[in-house]
Parts: C-alpha cells; sequence; structure tokens
C-alpha cells in the first residue's frame, strides 16, 4: 500500500489525542500503541478492561429469502441451525478447502444474517459473497441482499468489560458468549472478542461511538489497547491471525479448527470445498498446527523454520512473540503431523541458532469467556 | 574525561581510554517499545561499523544493533540477559549494551555529537 491508499479510521483524531503510535496494517493506518506500551496495555485487558478501535474490520448485512442458503454455500455451516442473536465462527473456502477469510456470523432474524469480516480481505469477501449470489441466481428470483455496513467498530475486553459498559449506560446482563444483537438502530452488540476474555464487540454510527469512548475512556478500568497488544493477546489465547496461521493455502483440518464445522454438516454439506475437505480428512492433514514454547526468553516469530532432533525440516512458525501474561515466548505454526503432538523434539532456527521449541497445548492463557 | 558520541541509527557511544560504551538512544528504546529480550555479543568478537553487534527483541519485533565503529567487543551487559527491560528504562545508563575497544579512533569524527543528533530527531 502506499501512504496515498491508506484508510484511516473514523475516530483517528481521538487516538492522536490519546499518543498513539501509527502502523500499517491490511492498508489502515492503525495504532500499535499507546503511551502505556504493549506490555502494560496486555495486562490490563486480562486484569481490568482494554477498549479497541478495530474498526477496520467490516461489517456485512446478508438479508432476504436467499441469505441462508448463500451462507451455507460459502461457509462450512448451518445457518438454519443458528438461533436468532446466536453467532458462530465459520470460514470462506475455496474450492481446494483453502480458508479465504475467518468470520463470525450471527443471525439478527429470520432472514437477516451479519457477518464480521478481516480488513485485509473485506473487499475480496464481499466480491466472493455477491458472485455466489450470482451463481444462485439463475431465473432471477433469488433474494439476498449484501450490504457493506458503515460504522466504528470498537471491541472492549477484560473481566471488568461489563462493569465498565454498564457504567456508560449499556447494560450487557443476559447476554451471554458468542450471542449478538441491535441494541439500537443501526447498533450491533455481541458478547464476543479475540483476545481470550469475557468482552463485547460493537459496531455503531460515528456519533454513537465518540459519545460512547469519552464515557468508557472516563472510567479507570478502561484503557486504550493497540494493535501490538491485541495480536499478543490473541496469541497466547491460541487464536489464528488470516494472513499468518490461516490462509488460503490451509485447510481447515490441518489449522485444528474442524471444532467450527458440524458433524452433519462435514458429511453432507454442499459448502465450497465439502469434496475437498472430506478428501483431506480421509487421508489426514500432512501437516498440523500447535502452539509452540521456546525454552529461555527469546521470542520465535514468524517465518522461523522448524526442525527435528535429526535436523531434518518439520515445519515453520507462522506466529510468534512474547506473551506478557504467560511470561514466558509464545508462538504458533505447522509441523508434521507425526510430530504435532507434546514431548515432540523440536527445534527453531532464530538467525542461525537452534533454540528448543515444546509443542504446548493452546492457548497458553486460560479463556475466560462467559459461557452461561 | 568520558567524551559521548551519537549515530544516525539512534545509538550513543560513551568513549573512555579507547574503550567504547555503546547502548541505544532514548529516543530509540521508545521507538521499539517493552523490550523482552537482548541478543548479547560474544566477548572477543571482532566487528566491522555496520555489523550486527546485538539484537534487541520487543513484545512485537526483533531489530538489530549496528557497531558504529570498527572494534573488538571487550564487555556485553549481561545484567540484560535477567532484565532486559533496563534498556526502556535507563537506555543511556545501566541499559547499555556492550562496550568495544575501538580499531580506529579516527572513526569517531564522523559520528554526532548530542546538538547534532537531537537535530536528527528534531
Amino acid at each position: 500500500m502506499t501512504g496515498d491508499d491508506t484508510k484511516h479510521l473514523p475516530l483517528e483524531d481521538l487516538h492522536v489525542a490519546a499518543g498513539a503510535r501509527f502502523g500499517a496494517f491490511a492498508g489502515w493506518s492503525m495504532p500499535l500503541t499507546y503511551p502505556a506500551g504493549v506490555m502494560k496495555e496486555h495486562l490490563h485487558t486480562r486484569e481490568h478492561a482494554g477498549l479497541f478501535d478495530i474498526s477496520h474490520m467490516k461489517l456485512f448485512e446478508i438479508s432476504g429469502s436467499g441469505a441462508e442458503a448463500l451462507l451455507n454455500r460459502a461457509c462450512p455451516f448451518d445457518a438454519g441451525a443458528l438461533e436468532i442473536s446466536q453467532s458462530k465462527y465459520t470460514f470462506f473456502l475455496n474450492e481446494a478447502a483453502g480458508i479465504i477469510d475467518d468470520l463470525i456470523v450471527t443471525r439478527l432474524g429470520r432472514q437477516r444474517f451479519l457477518v464480521v469480516a478481516n480488513a485485509g480481505n473485506a473487499e475480496a469477501d464481499e466480491k466472493h459473497l455477491r458472485q455466489l449470489a450470482l451463481d444462485f441466481d439463475a431465473n432471477g428470483e433469488f433474494d439476498a441482499k449484501i450490504e457493506a455496513l458503515d460504522r466504528v467498530f470498537l471491541a472492549i475486553q477484560g473481566p471488568e468489560a461489563w462493569a465498565a459498559l454498564s457504567r456508560a449506560g449499556i447494560e450487557t446482563g443476559s447476554l451471554l458468549f458468542m450471542h449478538g444483537f441491535e441494541p439500537r438502530e443501526n447498533w450491533f452488540m455481541s458478547r464476543s472478542g479475540y483476545t481470550g476474555e469475557d468482552g463485547f464487540e460493537i459496531g455503531l454510527p460515528e456519533a454513537g461511538a465518540r459519545n460512547l469512548v469519552a464515557k468508557l475512556i472516563e472510567d479507570e478500568r478502561v484503557m486504550w489497547v493497540g494493535l501490538a497488544a491485541r495480536d499478543s493477546l490473541r496469541l497466547e489465547a491460541g487464536l489464528c491471525l488470516h494472513g499468518l496461521d490461516i490462509t488460503p493455502e490451509i485447510d481447515p483440518a490441518s489449522a485444528g479448527l474442524m471444532w467450527a464445522i458440524p458433524k452433519e454438516v462435514r458429511a453432507s454439506g454442499a459448502f465450497i470445498g465439502a469434496d475437498a475437505l472430506r478428501a483431506i480428512l480421509e487421508r489426514g492433514p500432512a501437516q498440523k498446527r500447535v502452539g509452540l514454547k521456546p525454552e529461555g526468553r527469546q521470542p520465535v516469530r514468524a517465518g522461523a523454520a522448524l526442525f527435528d532432533a535429526d535436523g531434518n525440516p518439520a515445519g515453520h512458525v507462522t506466529s510468534g512473540g512474547f506473551g506478557p501474561s504467560a511470561a514466558h515466548p509464545v508462538a504458533m505454526g505447522y509441523v508434521q503431523a507425526s510430530l504435532a503432538k507434546p514431548g515432540a523434539e523440536l527445534f527453531a532456527d532464530v538467525r542461525g541458532t537452534k533454540i528448543p521449541v515444546d509443542i504446548n497445548p493452546l492457548p497458553f492463557t486460560p479463556h475466560r469467556y462467559r459461557k452461561g | 574525561m568520558a567524551k559521548t558520541y551519537f549515530t544516525e541509527d539512534h545509538e550513543w557511544l560513551r568513549v573512555e581510554g579507547g574503550i567504547a560504551t555503546v547502548g541505544i538512544t532514548d529516543y530509540a528504546q521508545e521507538q521499539l517499545g517493552d523490550l523482552v529480550f537482548v541478543e548479547l555479543p560474544e566477548l572477543g568478537k571482532k566487528l566491522a561499523k555496520g555489523d550486527t553487534a546485538v539484537v534487541v527483541e520487543s513484545v512485537k519485533a526483533a531489530s538489530d544493533v549496528y557497531a558504529p565503529v570498527d572494534g573488538e567487543i571487550t564487555e556485553a551487559n549481561t545484567a540484560l540477559s535477567s532484565d532486559p527491560s533496563l534498556v526502556n528504562s535507563a537506555a543511556t545508563g545501566d541499559g547499555w549494551l556492550w562496550k568495544m575497544k575501538l580499531a580506529d579512533e579516527s572513526q569517531l569524527e564522523g559520528l554526532l555529537d548530542e546538538t547534532a543528533y537531537k537535530a536528527h530527531i528534531g
């Protein structure tokens, strides 16, 4: 991306005023850190509440009598099985069962769904959906409207997120993890997030967002948190970042994400990539995603090659850094299926030095979702 | 009497008796953010100006710190092995990175003084 193409957050002035340091991510100028720094921002989120501006992510509304069929074609899930207000983590797959994007789909009404997509993939996702809708439309009767919503998107994450929202006048009481609804006109709020903590994501018009942020940020429990800590939080939580840990070349079986695909959908689903995925499951994936804990304090980062005890290539690291809550380096990557189990002897090459890494169960820090 | 020099790559050198103590500037540590690991150099290692001497790692990224002049490593700040955050809290003091014996003191003439460095970072 050149400077001229860089997209700016609607609330950028608030981040500037808060002293944010900006960096480019997926075509956007994003706050990476605030003056507190990544370490404090990360730990504050786990202990209190972190406020994230994630307006680079895109919200789509899909509505009409064909919405369900369109989603069932695009995603390996059963849109019809979703209760109203229920959310589900799913993907767009290509014909080879590679992951085009990972998303959260929430059923808003009988024929209305909300899709949250990643920033870098939003345009391609929209094109993909529109093309699929056209494919259905042989006789001109297929009814699925795809609307990209113009919203500020905020996440408030951490054990005190609900209390801070309550003080700001937003009651979250009966909302459970992976559920979402429209509390006001043009608002969407779900109990979800990408930190492993209890928390909420709220899409809303800019004026309302400014009002809400002003109330939240004056609460001492709430701190702005940048993209750097968002990355360390999601990595500790064992959550995949599309473009690194999952890509159009990686299928859900290799990625260890089959929990997101119901058994009956695997067997009979007519989603794109179904045949390829069934073939992969039949022969077993050649490589698998695992958590990796490097020995010592030196971080092992994305791109590092992994070797077995005899020095043979064994895989590679897709995400890595330091886990402020785990208090040690944390990483994820892909290894040959035969080595993807605890106790496997693995080494990561970091600038010519072989660092021993242990296979570590994910997440590194326990999830603390409010499920009931 | 020790004299302090700076580089455009945001390092400082304090030179006394042919030995330079080298670290990164406060500006540099602020840019890097919280450090979590410092890969220290081996004693006796000979470096040419521009060689990577140390790698400092923040939560997010690894960054090279280059030798500002030619010389031989005489000491590494081992306190950073257990507490890399010293570089953040005391970049120009206890957070120094390494000491080196200068091979050619005339190379110092090409470096910045404090006034010039301050003008460089604006």
